[in-house]
């Protein structure tokens, strides 16, 4: 079959061949990096069985500041999380055209940063079995149940609510796919794909319910997306005895903040994969210009809020308060920690996305969203821990924070960890939306408008649906 | 004994017309259907797409979230009831957040079961297809009693598919 029809559009055996090529044969740079990351990975884990056995010791954490750079890189990757749905769910219930080659991309970031950022509070309580005591009722004897009341309750059921959902949002939407590759193999792989693709075989009632189902767990789960953070945010938010983190707007800043992170970190990851698989048919610029717009909008929200978060602290002329702001602000090293966060958040990215010449190319959209993403990180790191690092009136033991190596290196695990993942899942399953991409060439053609031609997308009409 | 036949189209006017054929031929609504390796705008083979009850399933299952959440906010609060500054036992609000969560990822989970029923799967026995479907071929599937057998093949050999398969 040709790679293109008479009305320019990708024929459906090309697209198979090419977006099934890391799935159905190996890119020659896949095990090198498989195996770097496999060794930072175990190192890690090594690393994580010695602060078992030595205690929270080896970290920097002690009080005051018992909150450190663990539960700093928790909060940034549930932040992750939230491009998935934000992608997937709003852009699908939108019908952006745009969105087909990122949704799934995107839901396997959330899921995967899900699950790593689910390990931070088992890293950071230290003695991680006794994890079972705060969520499980363990001792039926004594009566003691979880305190409901408290958010580090309520925050493992909203993130294990949204890794459930987001799991089962990806398998619905794979399931398509899986028959693709049921009809590609053979021998154990075609059996594996055969049981997953259950029965598939593309009727008009299973593609209604592909196209009907879709939108309906994208409304579901958008409520969800929005509990999570704002969930992450009350851990802090309900504490009235931290300067700086006892806000009422955390909860919308910290979702603005996520979706930010998040879509960027979406960014990141299509840069990687256009290089790493060519997929340059698929993952084309339209799609980076589109989402460098949207992060300009999403950005210039996050830093208002950003703004109000400052202004609403200072606007009541509490002196731990301003005291608490003037060291965040003015204070070595938390100056400097301040301005890179500007920098690389705000100030640096999203006048560059301005131009089109920037959002149509690949490397500067890469490096820009690796900028948010290092402000984002620091952004969490300034909520948490200047708060805590201030000394209060009564504290009779009082040291500045400062991350030991391990803690560092627990952070760069982290990515080596979701890096690792991804390129696990990317060798099992498509990374890129098959059925998406076939369903848009099916609606797209092109058409002349005097002597211009221009291409166009066609949309169904939405029926009134008879229950 | 009934047998089933597979039409490959590589255009999708063609299978149209073998889908109107079958009609026209007097074979009955639900004996004959259409694959396709994406979807295509409902109606494009003038196919018929039963009703479903989706929506159904996300109610039932916020019901079952929300009556299950109740239950287990209010009992673990009871089962050990640490009074606080003197206020109630049961903390309504912060019952709420937990509430909210269970009621979502009850509905969620049930659409999901739901999807998967209305598109009725699992099928255990897939019956007469073709790997080229995924690749681009539209197929037109028919399951007939033997006499009826010729009939069917000469609608959709005269609707222009490239190849047909008889199981």
């Amino acid at each position: 079959m040709q790679q293109r029809d008479n009305q320019n559009r990708l024929s459906q055996e090309y697209t198979n061949r090419v977006l099934l090529n890391g799935t159905l044969s190996t890119p020659r740079w896949w095990y090198p990096l498989v195996s770097v990351l496999l060794f930072f990975v175990v190192i890690g884990f090594i690393l994580f069985g010695i602060q078992i056995k030595y205690g929270l010791g080896v970290t920097g954490l002690n009080r005051p500041v018992y909150w450190g750079l663990y539960i700093t890189t928790f909060v940034f990757w549930v932040g992750i999380s939230h491009a998935g749905i934000m992608i997937s769910a709003i852009l699908r219930i939108t019908q952006a055209e745009w969105r087909r080659p990122v949704t799934r991309a995107a839901e396997i970031l959330t899921i995967f940063s899900l699950a790593t950022a689910l390990v931070f509070p088992l890293i950071h309580a230290g003695r991680t079995w006794r994890i079972v005591y705060w969520l499980i009722p363990y001792d039926a004897a004594r009566g003691i149940w979880p305190n409901i009341r408290s958010p580090l309750f309520m925050d493992p059921i909203a993130i294990s609510t949204y890794l459930t959902g987001s799991t089962l949002f990806l398998f619905v939407a794979l399931i398509p796919d899986l028959a693709v590759l049921r009809d590609r193999t053979t021998g154990f792989r075609k059996g594996f794909y055969t049981i997953l693709a259950l029965g598939w075989r593309g009727n008009p009632r299973q593609w209604k319910m592909q196209v009907v189902g879709g939108i309906l767990l994208s409304a579901l789960m958008l409520p969800i997306f929005v509990s999570v953070h704002s969930i992450v945010s009350w851990d802090f938010a309900v504490t009235p005895a931290v300067e700086g983190w006892h806000s009422t707007i955390f909860a919308p800043y910290f979702v603005i903040g996520a979706v930010h992170s998040g879509v960027s970190a979406v960014v990141t990851m299509m840069a990687l994969m256009r290089w790493g698989w060519g997929w340059n048919d698929f993952i084309r610029p339209e799609h980076f210009d589109a989402l460098a717009r949207l992060l300009t909008v999403v950005a210039t929200a996050w830093l208002g809020f950003t703004f109000l978060e400052l202004l609403f602290a200072l606007y009541g002329l509490d002196a731990p308060e301003i005291a608490l702001r003037e060291m965040q602000i003015f204070q070595y090293p938390w100056n400097l920690l301040f301005l890179t966060f500007l920098l690389t958040g705000y100030i640096l990215p999203v006048p560059m996305w301005l131009f089109k010449r920037v959002r149509t190319n690949i490397a500067l959209m890469f490096w820009s969203s690796i900028l948010v993403n290092i402000g984002m990180w620091l952004e969490r790191f300034l909520i948490i821990v200047p708060g805590l690092a201030r000394k209060s009136p009564f504290v009779f033991t009082w040291e500045a924070y400062s991350p030991s190596w391990f803690e560092w290196y627990v952070l760069f695990w982290s990515f080596c960890w979701v890096t690792l993942l991804m390129l696990l899942f990317s060798r099992v399953f498509p990374l890129v939306p098959l059925f998406e991409q076939k369903e848009s060439e099916v609606f797209s053609d092109s058409i002349k408008i005097g002597r211009a031609t221009v291409p166009t997308i066609f949309r169904e009409e939405e029926e009134e649906e008879e229950d | 004994m009934s047998k089933s036949i597979l039409g490959l189209f590589l255009d999708p006017n063609h299978a149209a017309d073998a889908m109107d054929g079958l009609k026209e031929s007097g074979f009955e609504r639900g004996t004959f259907d259409v694959l396709t390796g994406t979807p295509y705008p409902e109606g494009a083979f003038g196919e018929y797409v039963p009703q479903h009850r989706l929506f159904r399933f996300p109610a039932f299952g916020a019901i079952i979230g929300f009556t299950v959440s109740l239950f287990l906010t209010t009992a673990t609060q009871l089962a050990y009831p640490l009074v606080t500054g003197g206020k109630p036992i049961l903390s309504i609000f912060a019952m709420l957040i937990i509430m909210y969560e269970m009621t979502m990822l009850s509905a969620v989970i049930f659409s999901v079961i739901g999807i998967i029923f209305e598109s009725r799967l699992p099928n255990i026995k897939p019956g007469i297809y073709d790997p080229r479907i995924t690749e681009g071929y539209i197929g037109v599937v028919i399951t007939v009693e033997d006499e009826d057998l010729n009939k069917a093949q000469k609608v959709i050999e005269n609707s222009g598919s490239e190849e047909i398969k008889v199981v």
